[in-house]
């Protein structure tokens, strides 16, 4: 079995990167992302591949359409108000089916906002990750280890599915260190015959486009790009159910704040509540399923995030009022503590410890 | 929480090693395959203002890896004192670096052990070396894992191998180690 070491997770998402055979890598730097782009610095030039620190969070994005149209595995990372500059670039990847992955190390906002952990971009990554009708695959991880499983899922399912994946994590999961373990496996990006690469004038030449004049061709794409989506929720929703079986109260959280409501469970299963946990481990598509399953069996379902309350509304919706769905959130930069969390919990199950 | 579970929250100044101590703990947890995680507070603070690190060592998954009520309190300035006093958890440790925190703490349901790990350094021609002081003295009264491991974890962190810092180091920790009040 491979070492296991310990990193930070902005420097463990970036070897997962490199490892998935990520060799173009354009970046800008910010508070808490950092490390990804520092990592990138120091390591791609020794591998062959191209690091770069572009004069805007804008030209990286584009840098990073460029390079997707040629065909590559690449990436860029940064954290809320550059992600906010990236989305016109973004909205040109989705627009032109091509696959790449953007990191968003959430910090609070809105505007420059603070620098401490935040998951206050939910409905940007989720809803509106840019104009037009339009949707991303959205990873969301709850630990180090898991960064890296899924930046490398990210890879793949971006490449199969011809779309951008976001790794939606936060200051917290980037900044702290926790021991990880890399895989040894052979990764092999597969063939992208639509890649607008050299070619020696051996075939006719590919175009990657995002226009399109005529609105009944770009009625019929947008509806064929909604199909594949249909696909994508059918087989690569993620979840995980933490006690849930037996559970009166049910925390639906995802990333740090599921790793606080984890632990509210705990203790709330220790003073004698059958509480349990959904956590959703993509946000786009949605685990609507895990929770519908749930919600006429709970007597409440209660999401935990660090924001005003963004994913509860995914939830009210896959609860369809049979249940009611209630919030708890601490928001600009302020994590909420295990005991706020277990407060609620009892509140939930009527006040009874 | 049980008692396999060890919470630390680390205090002081940005460049007393408040992270790299927080960071020799993780890797003395790592080496016996402990379950840990290592919170930095990072921005400004990193650059002079008042740091501190969360770090829980665990032989369970761990939950939150923010730490608000450590079993264990290492405070190496007043601010801190002043601030984290109060979170050690009923039966914790606190230790305090008694040559730049003057004040006493009150808590009776607590260990309280105090030592001047700045000065202690500093007469031994170990400056910059007060947190490896106070690992020592960790390690000694709050024996969460052998003493062995966090040397072995000491010596990983020292990645260029360099023996003058191993011997350092040793030393520093040493002088905590046999520290008494």
């Amino acid at each position: 079995m491979a070492e296991k070491v310990l990193m930070k997770g902005n420097e463990a998402i970036a070897e997962a990167a490199i490892r998935a055979g990520c060799r173009h890598f354009f970046g800008y730097p910010i508070t808490p992302q950092t490390e990804v782009s520092a990592y990138m610095a120091k390591k791609m030039p020794k591998i062959g591949g191209v690091f770069l620190q572009a004069e805007s969070e804008i030209a990286a994005a584009n840098m990073v359409l460029g390079a997707a149209s040629a065909g590559v595995r690449t990436m860029t990372s940064s954290s809320s108000p550059g992600i906010s500059l990236k989305q016109e670039a973004i909205s040109y990847i989705i627009g032109s089916d091509l696959p790449c992955v953007i990191l968003n190390i959430q910090r609070g906002g809105p505007g420059l906002g603070g620098i401490q952990p935040s998951q206050a971009d939910y409905f940007q990554a989720t809803r509106s990750p840019d104009h037009g009708d339009a949707h991303m695959l959205v990873f969301a991880p709850a630990s180090v280890q898991e960064m890296v499983t899924l930046v490398t899922d990210a890879f793949d399912l971006a490449d199969k599915y011809r779309m951008p994946a976001m790794i939606l994590g936060d200051g917290a999961l980037g900044q702290m260190m926790e021991p990880v373990v890399f895989e040894d496996k052979e990764i092999t990006p597969p063939e992208k015959p639509w890649a607008t690469n050299g070619h020696e004038n051996k075939r006719a030449h590919n175009i990657v486009n995002s226009l399109y004049i005529q609105p009944d061709e770009l009625e019929r794409i947008v509806k064929e790009r909604f199909e594949k989506y249909e696909e994508i929720k059918k087989n690569e929703t993620r979840v995980e159910n933490f006690m849930t079986d037996d559970a009166d109260v049910i925390v639906v959280a995802y990333g740090i704040a599921a790793r606080v409501a984890k632990s509210a469970v705990r203790n709330a299963r220790a003073a004698g509540i059958k509480a349990g946990l959904i956590r959703p481990i993509t946000l786009w598509p949605f685990p609507a399923e895990a929770i519908k399953e749930k919600a006429d069996k709970v007597k409440a379902f209660l999401t935990v995030e660090l924001s005003m309350g963004q994913m509860v509304e995914d939830v009210k919706l896959a609860a369809e009022f049979k249940a009611p769905v209630e919030f708890f959130g601490r928001t600009g930069g302020m994590v909420p503590t295990t005991d706020e969390v277990f407060n609620e919990i009892v509140r939930l199950n009527g006040g009874n410890k | 929480m049980n008692n396999t579970t060890h919470t630390f929250l680390l205090a002081g100044f940005g460049g007393q090693g408040i992270l790299f101590l927080g960071k020799a703990i993780a890797v003395a947890g790592l080496l016996e395959d402990k379950e840990l995680s290592w919170l930095p507070s990072y921005g400004p603070e990193m650059r002079g203002g008042t740091c501190n690190c969360s770090v829980t060592v665990s032989d369970e998954e761990i939950g939150s890896p923010q730490v608000l009520t450590p079993s264990c309190l290492v405070v190496m300035n007043q601010p801190s004192f002043d601030k984290f006093d109060k979170a050690t958890v009923a039966g914790g440790y606190t230790f305090i670096d008694s040559s730049l925190v003057s004040s006493k703490s009150e808590r009776t349901d607590i260990s309280v052990f105090y030592i001047p790990a700045t000065s202690l350094a500093n007469e031994n021609g170990l400056k910059g070396l007060a947190n490896i002081v106070m690992l020592g003295k960790i390690c000694k009264e709050y024996p969460f894992l052998p003493k062995e491991t966090v040397l072995k974890a000491l010596e990983k962190n020292n990645k260029k191998n360099l023996p003058e810092i191993t011997e350092r180091n040793n030393r520093a920790f040493d002088i905590g180690y046999n520290y008494a009040e």
